[in-house]
């Protein structure tokens, strides 16, 4: 019989209140990364929309903080098993970016600058569930959690949420990500301990 | 690229211990990306993340990925063209 590790972080705790299982609650906001934090200038900034016919539609910085902007409170699961409640962010909704954009896609990847990559279905990416976040707690979205902006999908576990995201590429065919080609789940529900491939 | 805390490819002595019967102390590896042939033990190492992931010293491309699972692993070598393990003298077999 296998040993079963709680992670790095810490250990599950039974009976958490709005915790999914085997995450334990954290009060901090643990910095992962699999690399180096890539420097991203705001006036360099920009965040492409690519559809399955080839057609790119782009966002400078200041073009995207000219959409309507919304305020999230949300809770994160990361799958490392640490949990934390009511995070406050604000952002544009993927609504907003994709409103208009002719698609038939059922898979997006989101890709970022310093080359990571996370694959989800297109839908998880609208009504309400997920933004495009510039300000974390009232500031601007430190590099290492991201900024100057990265995805925000809380219904998924948080390796979804792209960091120094540039862009979402939709697709017909799914596509696994960074995490998803070496054993992540390609769905990641916290809820139902989507974890690894097979779960 | 601003500096992150990562560690050296020593510690990729125990993890990929459970998976490998050779010693990979003393092996080397070249990058698929750059094409820099390097010790395993002087990889950079970002472990702080849902897996293991061993960057080349040189370029800071992915070489290896190990995912630890309660049950079972995923190592993922395609950022390395090869590993090359020093192994004892082949014996001639005299027949």
């Amino acid at each position: 019989m296998g040993i079963v590790t709680p992670g790095f972080e810490g250990r599950p705790r039974a009976g958490a209140p709005n915790l999914p299982p085997g995450q334990y609650l954290t009060p901090d906001f643990p910095v992962l990364s699999a690399g180096p934090t890539p420097k991203v200038p705001r006036e360099t900034w920009e965040f492409v929309i690519s559809t399955e016919t080839g057609m790119e539609y782009r966002w400078s910085w200041d073009e995207m903080m000219a959409l309507p902007q919304e305020a999230p409170t949300v809770d994160i699961h990361c799958v490392t098993r640490w949990s934390k409640l009511g995070t406050t962010w604000q952002g544009v909704s993927l609504d907003t970016l994709l409103d208009g954009i002719d698609t038939v896609a059922d898979y997006a990847l989101a890709h970022s600058y310093g080359g990571y990559s996370s694959n989800l279905p297109l839908g998880d990416l609208r009504d309400g569930r997920a933004w495009l976040v510039h300000t974390y707690d009232g500031g601007d979205l430190p590099a290492e959690h991201g900024g100057p902006a990265r995805l925000l999908v809380p219904h998924l576990y948080f390796w979804k949420s792209a960091k120094w995201v540039r862009g979402i590429r939709l697709m017909s065919e799914d596509s696994p990500g960074f995490w998803e080609t070496a054993g992540y789940h390609d769905y990641g529900d916290p809820w139902r301990e989507q974890r690894y491939q097979g779960d | 690229m601003t500096a992150l805390p990562y560690v050296d490819g020593n510690m990729l002595d125990g993890p990929l211990g459970e998976v490998f019967a050779v010693d990979l102390s003393t092996a080397t590896g070249r990058c698929a990306h750059c094409g820099t042939a390097s010790p395993v033990a002087g990889l950079r190492v970002y472990s702080h993340a849902p897996g293991l992931v061993a960057r080349c010293p040189t370029c800071v491309e992915v070489m290896l990925r190990l995912v630890r699972a309660p049950d079972r692993a995923w190592l993922d070598l395609r950022g390395a063209t090869f590993l090359r393990f020093p192994m004892p003298p082949e014996r001639t077999l005299i027949r």
